[in-house]
């Protein structure tokens, strides 16, 4: 366990305990999902749970865009940087991420040009420097990341930079948090809304989920005092039978979101129809695509896309643990078959997922105090 | 990937207006502005970045407090890394060339 004193505010912090303590209703079992795998990140490395009562249930969501991208969308973006002999730029959390045919870097061991960027302006740099090869943007992230991407492609149109285009992968956070709401085994009582994509959306988009499903929303920063306001705001909403949209993140968080943003999401993409997720199987209008008018810059669109299907494996219980029905270590393939060096689930290969953090952070550490046991025994 | 990287405007770019230098933790790179057109930064402001883009204005000590809280969740050398992989200076541009004098107000260090 953890000692509150660690952390910054520890006045603060015991008394944010203790109310959750005190507003907990005797006999009745909370389940609050955090949406953001940096949340989730937060909540596992400051051990949260050990300062938390037992019946508040924290169940990791899907905010975490490399743990939901489906193995058949790197499997294509790796495939038309090979077929067109182009630069295939993605950040470097994807370097890892196996595809059918191997990880990124695999790839680039067996001579694709693979180059890690931080940011997608940076990939429109490599164009630039580099105006006799394309260049391939492998663009993933939500609503956080997507503005960034679209200010990219508006600026590559208006320099009117030719070898440069971007596979779009960007998803957006609430038709996913209403696909786990339908599912029919999901049991959830309220929400840790996410901290970075709300600088960009705000609160509203969130507001059906208190009016339509009875469930309260509070966007939460990412320190442990942040999260534990959080929770004390969720806990008191729940006592009084409130289902509302609250902002705990208000430093960072506007009511209305950023606007030029969203006018450059706006300008550049639309919603697809469908798209597939990992572990949550496809979700209508759950993602971004290029507009015509930006045609030229879509991979998509200038290239042939081998539509490449990978079925989730069918042994990993991603999406069990993904609606919070199973815990991560309930999965039958969980720190055997699946670990964070050799993922096989969606969960397990970023950071932010909530496999490779429980890994990370608790597997880890029983292991660790088992070895030091027998090693004394 | 959602934890986002605090920084202080040092300078703006001339005949670039949506690009500024960004000091973070002693290391200075060029940022793009065009999300914050609506409330441009000034020199001497901090913003959040994520992406090699500045997403929203925080206060100096929300600043110091994010720095802090990517150190305790064992991702500030990923941060830093991050800042020092952003490419849209020319080579030499800013690491060789003369050093820019310090706004006021202490930039937040990664321990």
């Amino acid at each position: 366990m953890r000692f509150v004193d660690e952390f910054r505010d520890p006045g603060l912090i015991t008394k944010a305990v203790e109310e959750i303590h005190r507003l907990v209703q005797p006999g009745r079992h909370y389940r609050i999902m955090e949406v953001c795998g940096g949340h989730t990140h937060a909540i596992y490395r400051f051990g949260l749970k050990d300062i938390l009562p037992e019946d508040i249930e924290l169940i990791h969501g899907p905010g975490c865009p490399v743990c939901v991208l489906p193995m058949g969308r790197i499997d294509d973006g790796l495939a038309l940087a090979q077929k067109n002999g182009a630069i295939f730029a993605a950040f470097g959390d994807m370097m890892r991420v196996p595809g059918t045919h191997g990880s990124p870097f695999e790839h680039k061991a067996r001579g694709t040009d693979v180059r890690i960027v931080y940011s997608p302006a940076d990939a429109l740099q490599i164009a630039r420097k580099n105006p006799e090869r394309h260049v391939i943007f492998f663009a993933i992230g939500f609503e956080t990341t997507a503005p960034s991407t679209a200010l990219t492609l508006m600026c590559a149109k208006r320099e009117a930079i030719r070898n440069f285009s971007i596979f779009c992968n960007h998803v957006t956070i609430v038709p996913a948090i209403r696909a786990i709401l339908d599912s029919p085994d999901m049991r959830l009582d309220a929400f840790i809304g996410p901290g970075h994509v709300s600088t960009v959306i705000g609160c509203r988009p969130y507001e059906w989920i208190a009016r339509a499903e009875g469930k309260p929303v509070v966007t939460s920063g990412f320190e442990p005092l942040d999260l534990l306001q959080s929770i004390v705001m969720l806990l008191r909403q729940l006592r009084a039978g409130e289902a509302r949209v609250e902002n705990q993140y208000k430093r960072v968080v506007p009511w209305e979101g950023n606007r030029a943003a969203l006018k450059a999401m706006a300008e550049v993409f639309e919603l697809r129809p469908h798209f597939e997720w990992r572990g949550l199987g496809f979700i209508s209008q759950s993602a971004l695509r290029i507009r015509k008018e930006y045609a030229d810059w879509d991979s998509e669109q200038r290239f042939d896309v081998p539509e490449t299907r990978v079925a989730d494996p069918k042994a990993a219980q991603c999406g069990e643990v993904l609606k919070g029905v199973l815990k991560p270590a309930q999965c039958k393939l969980f720190g055997k078959e699946c670990t964070p060096e050799h993922p096989i689930g969606a969960l397990m290969v970023s950071s932010e997922g909530s496999c490779a953090a429980y890994y990370n952070y608790e597997y880890r550490k029983t292991a660790s105090l088992v070895t030091e046991i027998s090693s004394v025994a | 990937m959602c934890l986002a990287i605090p920084g202080k405007i040092v300078s703006l770019v001339p005949d670039e207006p949506h690009l500024g230098v960004v000091e973070v933790t002693g290391v200075r790179r060029r940022v793009d502005l065009g999300l914050l057109v609506e409330d441009m930064p000034k020199i001497g402001d901090w913003v959040l970045i994520h992406v090699g883009f500045a997403m929203s204005r925080i206060s100096e000590q929300d600043a110091t407090e994010q720095m802090q809280l990517l150190t305790m969740l064992g991702e500030g050398e990923a941060a830093m890394n991050e800042v020092r992989g952003y490419g849209l200076e020319e080579r030499g541009d800013f690491r060789t060339g003369e050093k820019h004098r310090l706004g006021t107000g202490k930039t937040p260090t990664v321990q």
